[in-house]
């Protein structure tokens, strides 16, 4: 096993606003290059550990640590854990009316390298990206999600990973509001990106174990009542799908 | 013959005469207006009769009227305490190093070039590119386009003058245009022939000549039948001068058929009052558009109007007002459809930082037999923190059935979650916030010329940097 680009260590947080407790301790550690999965039934804190890794403000971290390749990265406010080499693809990604897509990426990139971003290299590879995304290239000129379809929203998510080139992306219910061809597009993308940089670790964090009979991982943990109580092979997804959460519940509840 | 008389048969005394009353003052400034003011004003510029008649008849009723009360507070702006005529060359006497180290280093991040930094700070005298506009001028001058300071536009066309002058905006319109009737100095005078169509940008900078933009700057231009043309005063650098007032008045014919767009962008300085009066008369399937954008300021109150009076006349105006902390933008749009089938459409978008506040204060009015008038408003407020503020004063006054109004208006905080998405891409915080702002103008940025585009995007990054936390 080679060195963990992610290590989380008994990671405790809270809703800002009124100090709930939602994070009660997770251990995880993603070695670099790996696909995992994160499955949990709903409320058991998933998407909350994807945004504490990305630094959303609304929650605070009140104990544990987490180490980004080999950093502090707690320390770390939002855009320097991005620009550092984690993404997140968003369950729900937001609106931003005026700000074309191409325009976005290009100063998203820019905010990440030191000189210009060549205007030429990055339509091409914009374009190329696209296409691998089965988007029309009319795409890069939309507002940012404005007006999206929900599989439209998540696509977007795709390809901005896709041009950003993470070493670490976290894909939240990526899934979730895809029917499913376009879950297989959004999957095979994915695919392509990971075997195009085998060095990119992915987190996947789900609901439903069909996507992960497109994007196969190598490992699957199972989250509820704030912690990972559950971590084993792909076989595990498969069980959970037959089985359900039922039994997670009740060990969360006596956690 | 003896010498003297030689010399005087020569006329030179009379040259120089004048020659001493373009460059010694006459008078000294003083501050506070009374008639005294205004006659030295007018007979400074050697104005004809009618119109110093007509500065004194402003000024009484300027006197006459109350300030006004809506709007924005006005309680501190102390009218006795202005100087209300600097000639343009006393203000030309600043120097390069008084002008202050933020402003300079505003224009240097702007990337404004040298020369027209100086124009911007008041302390040169005409634009750098003088071969550029000279050969504009050549086109304009064989196209009949005149393109003119107000004053010498008086003495060069009188009769085309006074046929417009005060034509839109009467002194009696509200006290702040009588006061710029009675005390009125520098501006534009422009005359765009029938069919003609002007492609470059009639640009304020350009105009060589020019009184430095006036504190009470008065600009009249007739834009013939049939005839194209689009008018650009100011930029987005910050304006470099003393004082603390500016009240305009804008005066635009738009006779059958014309298109007219007047795009006006200025960033003033934070204790100014700006006042300014901007209406367009709008004829038979003429076209007028104000694009106006307001930064800077203690206050400003500007409502760009469009008088639709002939049938199928158009009127848009779409303007940007940013209020940072200790700033009130009460700015919108005021259409007025008098003709038939005549349509119009606002578009404002309004920021507010820190402690800003922009009001949107606008009116529809759709008189009596202007059927089947159509008219639409939209105005967005955009909010960055929340101890920022803004307001919306729609007023619509309908006296037609078959009017078709529509006024939207939304209200939005700029979201965390918006930031957060944004920084998660790698965005600090200040970029996230200049982009939000950015998409949030953009339906009405994307109509301005592209340099002026570019430049309003870089001052919104300068001013959103130390804006969060």
């Amino acid at each position: 096993m080679s060195e963990p680009i992610l290590r989380i260590v008994n990671l405790h947080a809270v809703v800002a606003e009124d100090q709930l407790e939602i994070l009660k301790g997770v251990d995880l550690e993603l070695p670099k290059g790996e696909v995992h999965a994160i499955m949990g039934p709903n409320g058991s804190g998933k998407s909350t550990l994807a945004k504490v890794l990305a630094g959303h403000p609304a929650y605070e971290v009140t104990d544990g640590e987490v180490w980004f390749k080999g950093e502090n990265l707690l320390e770390l406010e939002a855009d320097e854990r991005a620009r550092a080499g984690l993404f997140l693809a968003f369950q729900y990604p937001v609106d931003i009316p005026g700000v074309s897509i191409a325009n976005f990426l290009r100063t998203a990139l820019q905010a990440r390298s030191d000189g210009e971003v060549d205007i030429f290299e990055f339509q091409e590879k914009l374009l190329e990206r696209m296409q691998l995304l089965e988007v029309d290239p009319s795409f890069a000129e939309r507002s940012v999600n404005d007006g999206f379809s929900g599989g439209e929203k998540k696509r977007n998510e795709i390809l901005q990973m896709a041009m950003l080139e993470p070493d670490l992306a976290v894909l939240d219910e990526t899934d979730s509001g895809l029917d499913i061809d376009a879950l297989k597009v959004v999957a095979n993308g994915v695919n392509r990106l990971h075997e195009e940089r085998p060095d990119m670790t992915v987190l996947l964090i789900t609901h439903y174990q069909r996507l992960l009979n497109y994007i196969k991982p190598d490992k699957v943990h199972v989250m509820a009542g704030g912690r990972i109580v559950r971590s084993g092979g792909p076989e595990l997804a498969e069980e959970l799908e037959a089985r359900g959460y039922e039994e997670f519940k009740e060990v969360a509840g006596a956690a | 013959m003896p010498y003297n008389e030689t010399v005087a048969n020569l006329g030179l005394e009379e040259y120089k005469y004048h020659f001493i009353t373009k460059d010694k003052p006459l008078f000294k400034a003083q501050k506070g207006l009374s008639e005294e003011v205004v006659r030295q004003i007018s007979a400074h510029k050697e104005e004809p009769e009618w119109m110093l008649n007509f500065r004194l008849k402003a000024l009484r009723i300027f006197q006459s009227k109350p300030m006004p009360t809506w709007g924005g507070d006005l309680s501190k702006l102390d009218l006795d305490d202005i100087y209300y005529y600097i000639r343009p060359q006393d203000r030309m006497k600043r120097s390069w190093d008084e002008v202050p180290e933020s402003i300079k280093e505003t224009f240097e991040r702007l990337g404004i070039p040298e020369a027209e930094r100086k124009i911007l700070a008041g302390v040169g005298a005409q634009y750098e590119s003088e071969m550029v506009y000279h050969s504009l001028k050549k086109e304009w001058e064989e196209q009949g386009v005149i393109f003119e300071s107000i004053e010498d536009g008086l003495r060069k066309y009188p009769d085309l003058f006074r046929e417009y002058f005060a034509t839109v905006v009467p002194p009696h319109d509200n006290k702040f245009a009588a006061l710029n009737s009675a005390v009125w100095s520098g501006g534009s005078f422009v005359y765009i022939p029938k069919g003609v169509k002007v492609d470059v940008p009639l640009q304020a900078y350009f105009r060589v000549n020019a009184e430095q933009m006036g504190q009470f700057e008065r600009t009249l231009i007739i834009a013939d039948e049939g005839s194209q043309a689009h008018y650009i005063e100011g930029c987005t650098a910050p304006v470099y001068t003393t004082d603390s007032f500016h009240s305009g008045v804008i005066e635009i014919i738009v006779k059958p058929g014309a298109r007219f767009r007047y795009t006006t962008i200025q960033n003033w300085p934070h204790n100014m009052y700006n006042l300014v009066t901007q209406r367009a008369l709008v004829h038979e399937g003429g076209h007028m558009e104000w694009l106006d954008g307001n930064l800077g300021s203690k206050l400003t109150m500007k409502y760009p109007s469009c008088y639709l009076v002939g049938e199928g006349a158009h009127g848009e105006i779409l303007s940007i007002a940013y209020a940072g902390s200790g700033q009130h933008q009460d700015t919108g749009g005021k259409v007025v459809h008098v003709a038939p089938h005549t349509t119009s459409r606002i578009i404002s978008k309004s920021i507010s930082r820190g402690t800003g506040r922009a009001s949107y204060r606008g009116l529809c009015k759709v008189y009596e037999g202007a059927r089947n008038a159509k008219s639409n408003v939209q105005c967005d407020a955009l909010l960055l923190h929340d101890t920022s503020r803004t307001d919306t004063f729609p007023y619509i006054e309908i006296e037609e059935s078959t009017a078709n109004v529509g006024h939207e208006a939304s209200v939005s905080k700029i979201g965390e979650e918006q930031l957060f998405y944004l920084m998660s891409r790698g965005l600090s915080e200040e970029e996230a916030t200049a982009m939000v702002v950015r998409g949030f103008i953009e339906p009405v940025a994307r109509e301005l010329p592209l340099e002026y585009a570019v430049e309003l995007n870089r001052l919104i990054e300068l001013e959103m940097e130390g804006s969060v936390g």
